[in-house]
Parts: C-alpha cells; structure tokens; sequence
C-alpha cells in the first residue's frame, strides 16, 4: 500500500527540493513517523514543542479535511494523495 | 518581490521573527500567520485627530496606520461608510443606544470588502503583480474585479459554483477572470493556497493577506471618530473567517494607545448563521479549537467552514467578556426585513445575520439597553435577493382610475363597504 505525499513550496527547503514522495504509512500519525525517519528537519518544522502536528497546518486527504475524516483515526486507503498545507490566517493580534 | 519600508513590516506573532514586506503570509520557519506590525511612535505625530479631520473623507485619512507604501496616491474613495442612530430598530429589539455602521454602501462594490482590497491591491502594485486575484464568496470578487480593473490589473477569481447569480455578474461585468469551483469555500481557500505557491500572482486574501487584512481595521477607526472619538460599549460583527472582529479591536487598540480615544472596556459579539457556526460553537464551549463544519445557510458570505482566524477570534471574543451567537435561515431573512423595515437599510444575508444575532443578545440580556452599541452591516442586500424569493407577492396591476385605486386600496386593507358606511355614519 502506498499514499502520495504533496508538499507545500516554503516546506521543500527541509527535504532537499522534493515536493512530493510515497509513503506506506497507513494513517496520520503513522505518516509523521515516516516523515520523522525520512526528512529530520521536516519533522522539526511541523511539529511544536510537545512534538504535535503545528496547529497552523491542514492535512488534505483527497481534496477532502482529514478531521471530517476521523482526524488520526483514518486509516490511509491504497493511493489516498495527502497534502499538508499551512492554513491562511491574520494571526493573533 | 519585496520593497523596504520603515513604517511598517511583517512580523510573526509567534517567533518574533520580522520579514519586511513581501508577499507572504505565513512565518516560513513556525507556518504562523504573520501580521503587519508598524513603528507606532513614528505614526505618533501623524496620527493625530487634527491630521485625520484635514484628510479625505474616505479611508485614507487614516493612512498613517495602514501598510500603503510610500508614494502611493490613493484614488479611489473607499469607505467612510455613515454610522447611523438605530432609534426604530432598538425599540422594537429593547435598545436606547444603538448604532448601525453600514458598509452596504461602501464604494466602490457595496460591501467592507472594498476596504480590505484597496490595501491589498496597492501592495500588489508594489510588488510588481501583474495578474491579482483571491479566493471568494462573493463580495471579496465583486471588489477585486472592480478595483482591478480600475488599476489596470488582470483580475482571476475562484469562487464556489453556487454563488448567487447576482455576484457573479457582479463580479464578470468588470471583465474579470472568473473560475467556478466545484466545491465549497473552504475548497475554493485550498486551492487559492496552491495557486499562490506555483504562480507568480497576487492573491489578495492569501499571499496578500497581511495587508489586506489591516484594511478591516477601517471599520475601527470610523467608528471611534464617528461617535466623537469615543469607544462604544459593544460591538456586534459578522464572522466568516473571524479577520474582521479582531481588526476592529486592533484598531480600538492603536487608538487608545495613541491617545486618541479613552480607554475602556469594548465588548466584542461574533455573529454567525446556525449552518456555518464553527466560532460561535467556539465561543459557547469555551474552547479555541475550532471543529471545521460543512456549511449548509442561504447566508453564503459567511460560508466557511473551516475560518482560518477562527481560534484567535474566538480567544479574543471571550477575553472581551463579549459573546458568539447564530441564527437559522428563517431569523436570517427576518432580520433583513426587520432592518430594511425600521432603518431603510437594505443589508444582504450576512446583515440578516448580524441584525438578527443583535436582537437575540438584547433579548438574552447579554447587552443592556442603555450601552452604546454598534452593530456592523458588512455587505448590500441587492446582492442577494434570491433570499427573499416569495417573501413578497407581486401584486395585481390596477386600472389608472381613481376609483380603482380606491377600492384596490380597500382591498388590500380588508375593508369592506360596510365598514366605510359605518365608519363615515360616526
């Protein structure tokens, strides 16, 4: 089983220019794992202090919100396209 | 693609770390929002009362506290909206001292919005974009497109298939690109997120978003100079993506900071339709999260359904000791009669929504009667008048003869002919 990973431009500094890669993760935090193993520095990058996804990134799958999903408890279907995307915001003023 | 400028930059909330001006809006080392963060002792003597009452009436009287690059000479007048005494719809709602600001006419497309893109467009000019475009649910397109063609610039605009028609024309009849989308707004944002990452494009609300965001702080600075440099009591707004609310009080801050303003508590509302209320669920269990919804309301300029300011502005609605509140489609439409009904202003569904959450809160007790309160109409029901489709039967034609008009009038009033014997016999 493998999904198709899409990531966004700003992220592709932590994975030597790489915008895309399979992996055989078989759900999200499976898929962190991976990302942990396969690109370190990535892993820094999306993750917070207490090495949590970032609240500031949105994972698609399919075109659809992972969280209308079941969240972490999807389980990853052969050839799902995952994309990370930071969400767009104003911040905190 | 970035130009340096000693009044103002971006900054990252979250890190710290400050970015000049560029395209760009999220921190590339934490992916936080950035924010445009000025030198406000630099502003201090230019942003005064006597500065701001000698300029323009429109929003570029307070360019001072606005990223507008040196040397831009604005030209369109934007906003300035009236701020308007609701005397007849606080009584029939229980208020003594209620205000309306009404963006319903906002030039130059008749929603807040064409503040929002004034500021943004002139940053797209500085940084060289030649094509602009944004991610909309209506009236951010009418505004780009108009404003855009305006500047000379090429307009693309992705908005969800089922707009209301008449934004759409509105938005095709100033020669813009338009893209249907065959999904939801929060499909629309997505792919807006994408597009800004592999096209050299200026999309207002994405990788301009930053400075088109500090045009909503507009909204702020009229109201306080139009009640007499005061502060209100409590302010009531619509929330889409939750931007607006928080730039008001951002403005309230710099005033009160400048010294422009007392200071004083403001309580802050959040106004959303029941069918997209992913803040307000916020706000009512007390927690920042936000749980994306699908939306499913008539008031489709508040559709979305995953607000990217979301949790700040529901942190922000509380820390106020303000309040979130939603109401269905048939209070929707109610509202916007209501309003139209005592005050003459024709407000589109998302005032429905606003008007319609202001009147629930009075109800509720959760604003007093006496408190000065403004509640912002954001956008014009002209736009939407699909919503009120059989609300209002087209009568008869009647024959131009006096008589007629007399007995049809009678009609209409359930009078009979005995009624008027009997009334003219008294």
């Amino acid at each position: 089983m493998s999904i198709k990973v899409t990531l966004p431009t700003a992220f592709i500094r932590h994975t030597d220019g790489r915008k895309h890669f399979n992996s055989a993760a078989s759900n999200l935090p499976g898929l962190i794992a991976d990302i942990d193993q396969t690109f370190p520095a990535l892993s820094t990058q999306i993750k917070d202090e207490e090495g949590k996804l970032r609240r500031f990134i949105n994972i698609y799958v399919n075109d659809e919100d992972i969280r209308f999903l079941g969240g972490e408890t999807y389980a990853f279907q052969d050839g799902d396209e995952i994309m990370l995307i930071p969400s767009i915001a104003g911040g905190i003023a | 693609m970035n130009y340096s400028c000693s009044r103002y930059e971006l900054k990252c909330n979250e890190c710290g770390k400050r970015f000049g001006n560029q395209p760009l809006s999220a921190c590339p080392d934490c992916l936080a929002p950035l924010e445009i963060t000025y030198d406000r002792e630099a502003a201090r003597h230019l942003f005064t009362k006597e500065n701001i009452a000698a300029g323009p009436a429109n929003i570029w009287r307070y360019a001072a506290l606005l990223p507008i690059p040196d040397g831009f000479q604005p030209d369109l007048p934007v906003g300035f909206t009236p701020l308007v005494r609701a005397k007849n719809l606080g009584k029939r709602i229980g208020a003594a001292n209620l205000y309306v600001k009404n963006d319903a006419v906002c030039f130059p497309t008749l929603s807040f919005k064409d503040r929002v893109v004034s500021v943004a467009l002139a940053n797209a000019q500085k940084f060289g974009f030649d094509i602009v475009g944004c991610s909309s649910t209506g009236n951010l397109a009418n505004s780009v497109a108009a404003q855009a063609a305006r500047l000379g610039l090429k307009a693309t605009i992705l908005v969800p298939a089922d707009l209301e028609p008449a934004k759409i024309l509105n938005t095709l009849v100033y020669g813009a690109r338009l893209v249907r989308i065959d999904g939801n707004y929060d499909h629309v944002n997505r792919l807006c997120t994408q597009i800004a990452d592999e096209y050299a494009w200026g999309l207002v609300n994405v990788n301009l978003r930053p400075y088109y965001a500090e045009g909503s702080k507009t909204v702020g600075y009229e109201i306080a100079e139009q009640l007499g440099w005061r502060l209100p009591d409590n302010v009531v707004v619509p929330m889409a993506g939750g931007s607006l609310i928080r730039k008001i009080r951002k403005a309230f801050n710099e005033l009160i900071y400048l010294g422009l303003v007392e200071e004083k508590p403001v309580r802050f509302f959040g106004a959303q339709a029941s069918g997209c209320s992913p803040i307000s669920v916020a706000v009512k269990e007390g927690t920042d999260t936000i749980e994306p919804q699908r939306p499913n309301t008539i008031a489709r300029s508040l559709a979305i359904g995953n607000p990217a300011d979301g949790p700040a502005a529901a942190k922000m609605i509380r820390s106020s000791g303000g309040w979130a509140e939603d109401v269905s489609d048939v209070e929707i439409v109610s509202g916007i009669q209501e309003l139209a009904e005592t005050e003459g202003i024709f407000t589109e569904t998302a005032g429905g929504v606003t008007t319609a959450v202001t009147a629930r809160l009075y109800a509720d007790g959760r604003i007093s009667a006496n408190e000065t309160t403004v509640t912002c109409i954001t956008g014009n029901g002209l736009k939407t008048t699909d919503a009120l489709i059989g609300r209002y039967q087209q009568e008869r034609a009647v024959r131009p003869r006096l008589a007629d008009f007399d007995a049809y009038l009678r009609e209409l009033d359930g009078i009979t002919e005995l009624e008027l014997t009997t009334a003219g016999a008294l």
